[in-house]
């Protein structure tokens, strides 16, 4: 088969010629601006520039000086709120960890124990039990065990009374939100772009003028956490209720609902089973923000671990790390069996509370039996220290013994990979005019969504660059560019492979979802222990955790073909490879696309997380701006995080929408 | 004044879907075309529907689908807005009702059974019946022993604490059925309540709906594709197309005097035995004479189905008396007349 020049058509042809002008302007631009005196080319004059981020911080100061709202100032409103936030998250803390005490340090008195360890293990046991099965109480005792053997329970504690209290906030709040949307068309309309950008807005940026508005402190990061896992709530709430059938809506109504009933016995139950899923991703996510929260003040495992980065503590790091993914897992696996929990059998309409609750009676007389048991013998209150293992030390040997063992390797890897990978692709992004750029961004926009699409393009790119941030964002789109394309060359013959074979598939799945459960922030520990801080290590971190996506989808695409396709291939005499190229792959092009879409999302998410491996790109101006706390630079740097990724995720699905409408797969 | 023995009834209704269809409507005198409706880039799902549906009678609106006969009968109980037209609910016009009224017209005089069953989840068979009453806010025990009393009628007794996907597809179809009883509703509108279920279940399904009907006597709108289905259950049939209802009439005189060639269509492969009653077919007598008892073999009552006498009549050689509800003589049948109308040959 040769390749025909004849079958390019002029779309791409402007491409090849748009790509071969780059290369030419990448290389030699700089110095025909210096030549011509032209330097606006290369740096954007200071005279386009806009100062918002003064504009923005003078904002929020007066929002938290001066604002006011007749009967009370907003520096009251906050303050309030926190008040409320506080208030439950005391309670859950003291009977997770501190128990109840009065007066402050050396004159406290403790008035009654927080839950012992074995009753905590007990009860999430039993739930698990209740969940599922006995497999899954296992799991979950285990891994509560687990914490408490390896020293991290009182963190695991903390983090845990952080969940508690943001995930019913989040959870409530998402599905009132997400019913308003279903119910009123103009809230929607309302509040799509909003979760749209709430989605691409990276987590660091929502720390900084939640910081500056709640203070330091647990409050701050329970607010940060629950504004970061309500969204994806909200979205869930308003697709579960659309998907509840229309004949149960009209039978509604054929009952004589009142809106109330109709809402609240009709909809919502029947709504169940979906608004579970969104349970379970506010848990998850909420556990991913509060490990990131640990920067603003909430403690627990997520401080352990930041501090141990600091100190570049290989070991407290990683243990701390493991806790997380320990706790990661269990609370995961416990929602998502509460989500697929087969509803019981056919009930006996008539029995006793005790009969049908016989876990509940066990656990409280746990709680009670080693409650009392421990005001007598402290090891059943907290678990013996003598009996806590350490791993600490473990790591770090391990770790030196890689470092040492196969530096040579990995460094070459790691050199290998920056000269004929990483820095050409840099230099190649920070050598374009800015204005070669903008122009190529419109003009992609207007061949793929025509004028609607190439303004928004343009518009969020002039944003970026009116704010003076114009290379710290192409670092961020080669960063992010390298990892998505090292992702996607991993992830989609990954996909692939799943899709075919059964086997693969499950290995592919429980790994895949490993990943996914891991918070993001998890990634670094070993990644920063073999490569040192610097743009490799934040590429690897990235890859690792943005690779999901690009996996599923790709599997998920190929398996949704229609399977009369495939038979027609075989039937034609197609080979196994001829089948995958000429029929599978591009049937599944558009899903795999919204894959790479995915991908890109995570990874810009992720490389705000990385800037604190010291990466120079938006994502350490966001957090230069955390550590400062200076609202407008997080914010404008935050903003344009987003930009960038709405500018690649609309790109990105109206080419898919094309393709598929080309595929006849959608109208 | 309107009769009253017409239950429910509908007067130019019409509902177009698309934009701004009322002024639509209006500009039009309140009768566009079909062709100005399409011009004006709208779909018409019903078309100036008119019809009346008795006290105590099973009327079914047959058409196949997209012919608008689900939107017709989701206008017949306001859950879609019709864009124009009256619905007469013992003379009274649903479309000027309030929401509130509406409520409490559907908590107390109607009932409907979906396609899809739509039961509730999370409810068990005894709480999914019971749903209606509680929505209404009658008290626990009162509601249960209601309950109790329907899903007996349905035949379910026994598997009041089953949850719906625990049971079968016809059982589910028992329960939408009970559950639309539970409140004795005057109107029961049935909206292909068999069509998601199989063949056989199918029709021991409609047996058991006769069955209920004929304790219950309720006034009772079904809808059906199949035609078939309509014949056998029907008292008055509704055909309709494109959104117009094209003809209504008993099925017998459908199959005898079909008003259009689509409607012809649907009755030429329909067993006419089962349908044509021995008035239709029989020799009719000149009034006032009477036959020799000699010369015939037995009498027939003129309301009988051909199916049912077919035997009879071509086993004997001299033909049958047809009489009517008096015991007059009317026509006369003969074995000849049975077998034309047995192979469908055209008189």
């Amino acid at each position: 088969m040769g390749f025909d020049l004849r079958k390019i058509g002029p779309v791409a042809w402007f491409w090849i010629g748009a790509f071969a002008v780059s290369l030419v302007l990448a290389q030699y631009a700089k110095g025909w601006s210096k030549a011509m005196g032209a330097k606006w080319l290369m740096k954007v004059p200071r005279d386009l520039r806009i100062p918002m981020k003064k504009d923005v911080s003078v904002f929020m100061d007066w929002l938290v000086e001066g604002a006011h709202f007749g009967l009370f100032t907003f520096k009251d409103l906050t303050r309030g709120l926190s008040w409320l936030i506080e208030q439950p998250y005391l309670l859950v803390k003291s009977v997770l960890v501190t128990g109840w005490v009065e007066g402050l340090g050396d004159e406290a008195v403790q008035h009654l124990p927080p839950l012992t360890w074995i009753a905590v293990i007990a009860i999430v046991f039993a739930m698990g039990y209740y969940a599922k099965n006995w497999k899954l109480a296992a799991l979950v005792g285990g891994c509560f065990a687990y914490l408490a053997i390896f020293g991290q329970w009182q963190s695991a504690m903390v983090t845990l009374a952080s969940i508690a209290i943001a995930v019913p906030l989040g959870v409530t709040g998402g599905l009132l939100l997400g019913i308003a949307g279903y119910r009123w068309q103009w809230f929607n309309r309302l509040l799509q772009p909003i979760l749209d950008l709430m989605q691409t807005v990276p987590i660091f940026a929502y720390l900084v003028p939640i910081l500056f508005l709640f203070g330091f402190g647990p409050v701050s990061a329970l607010v940060a956490t629950v504004v970061y896992a309500m969204p994806p709530m909200v979205r869930i709430t308003i697709l579960a209720l659309q998907g509840v059938s229309p004949e149960i809506r009209e039978f509604g109504v054929m009952a004589g609902c009142t809106g109330r009933q109709m809402l609240w016995k009709v909809m919502v139950p029947s709504a169940a089973r979906g608004l579970m899923v969104g349970v379970n991703q506010v848990i998850m996510l909420s556990l991913n923000m509060v490990i990131i929260a640990s920067m603003i003040g909430a403690g627990g495992l997520g401080y352990d671990v930041l501090t141990s980065l600091r100190r570049l503590d290989i070991g407290g790091g990683l243990e701390a790390g493991v806790a997380i993914v320990v706790l990661a897992i269990a609370l995961d696996r416990l929602s998502q069996a509460f989500a697929d929990r087969a509803p019981p059998e056919h009930m006996e309409l008539e029995t006793r509370f005790i009969r049908r609750h016989p876990w509940m009676l066990t656990c409280v007389l746990i709680v009670l039996g080693t409650g009392i048991a421990g005001i007598f013998a402290t090891p059943f209150q907290t678990y013996p220290s003598v009996m806590e293992i350490t791993t600490g030390p473990f790591w770090e040997d391990l770790v030196k013994w890689i470092n040492v063992t196969f530096f040579d390797q990995l460094e070459a890897a790691k050199t290998f990979m920056l000269v004929t990978f990483l820095v050409p692709v840099k230099r190649f992004l920070l050598g374009l005019p800015w204005p070669w750029v903008l122009v190529l961004v419109t003009i992609a926009g207007w061949q793929l969504g025509r004028f609607k699409l190439a303004l928004l393009c343009f518009a969020l790119t002039l944003f970026i660059l009116v704010n003076g941030l114009w290379a710290k964002a192409m670092v961020t789109v080669y960063l992010c560019g390298v990892s998505v394309v090292i992702a996607g060359i991993i992830g989609i013959p990954i996909g692939i492979l799943a899709a075919q074979n059964k086997q693969a598939d499950r290995i592919v799945a429980a790994f895949i979802d490993t990943l996914q459960t891991l918070p993001s922030f998890v990634y670094l520990i070993p990644v920063v222990m073999l490569f040192r801080v610097g743009d490799f290590s934040a590429m690897i971190a990235v890859v690792l955790y943005a690779l999901a996506p690009a996996v599923r989808y790709t599997a998920h695409g190929i398996r949704s073909i229609d399977p009369h396709l495939i038979e027609a291939g075989i039937v034609s005499g197609c080979t196994k490879r001829q089948l995958l190229w000429r029929i599978k792959l591009p049937l599944a092009l558009p899903e795999i696309m919204l894959g790479i879409n995915q991908t890109i999302m995570l990874a810009l998410s992720m490389l705000v997380i990385t800037a604190l491996v010291g990466t120079r790109e938006l994502g350490q101006e966001v957090y230069i701006a955390l550590t400062k706390a200076d609202t407008g630079r997080g914010i404008i740097a935050g903003v344009s995080v987003a930009c960038i990724a709405i500018i690649a995720d609309r790109l990105i699905a109206a080419g898919s929408l094309r393709a598929k409408r080309r595929l006849g797969l959608e109208t | 004044m309107a009769d009253p023995s017409i239950k429910l009834a509908c007067r130019n209704v019409w509902k177009l879907f698309g934009e701004n269809p009322a002024s639509v409507l209006q500009c039009h005198g309140g009768k566009p075309s079909l062709s100005d409706i399409q011009d004006a880039g709208l779909i018409g799902a019903v078309r100036d529907a008119n019809l009346d549906v008795r006290q105590g009678e099973i009327f079914v609106i047959m058409g196949l689908s997209g012919s608008g006969k689900s939107t017709l009968v989701r206008c017949l109980s306001r859950l879609i807005e019709p864009t124009g037209g009256e619905i007469l609910f013992d003379g009274q016009d649903l479309l000027q009702a309030s929401e509130q009224e509406m409520i409490e017209f559907r908590r107390h005089k109607m009932g409907m059974v979906f396609q899809h069953f739509a039961l509730l989840p999370h409810l068990t068979v005894l709480q999914n019946v019971a749903f209606p009453l509680d929505v209404q806010g009658v008290s626990r025990t009162e509601r249960e022993i209601r309950a109790r009393e329907v899903i007996e009628l349905v035949g379910l007794a026994g598997r009041e604490g089953y949850f719906p996907r625990e049971l079968s597809g016809g059982q589910q179809q028992r329960v939408g059925i009970a559950r639309s009883l539970a409140v004795e509703p005057e109107v029961w509108f049935l909206d292909e309540p068999f069509s998601a279920l199989d063949p056989l279940i199918r029709r021991e399904m409609q047996d058991e709906f006769l069955r209920l009907q004929s304790m219950l006597q309720k006034t009772i709108v079904f809808i059906t594709h199949d035609f078939d289905e309509a014949i056998r259950l029907a008292d008055r049939i509704a055909i309709m197309k494109d959104g117009e209802i094209i003809q209504i009439a008993s099925p017998e005189e459908l199959v005898l005097n079909p008003a259009t060639d689509y409607v012809a269509e649907f009755t030429q492969h329909i067993p006419r035995a089962k349908v044509l009653t021995a008035r239709a077919v029989m020799r009719s007598l000149p009034s006032g004479e009477i036959p020799a008892r000699a010369s015939l073999a037995g009498e027939i009552a003129a309301t009988d189905r051909i199916e049912s006498v077919a035997d009879k009549v071509e086993a004997a050689e001299l033909p049958f008396a047809v009489v009517d509800t008096e015991g007059t003589a009317i026509g006369l049948l003969d074995s000849r007349i049975v077998v034309d109308v047995l192979i469908g040959r055209g008189r």
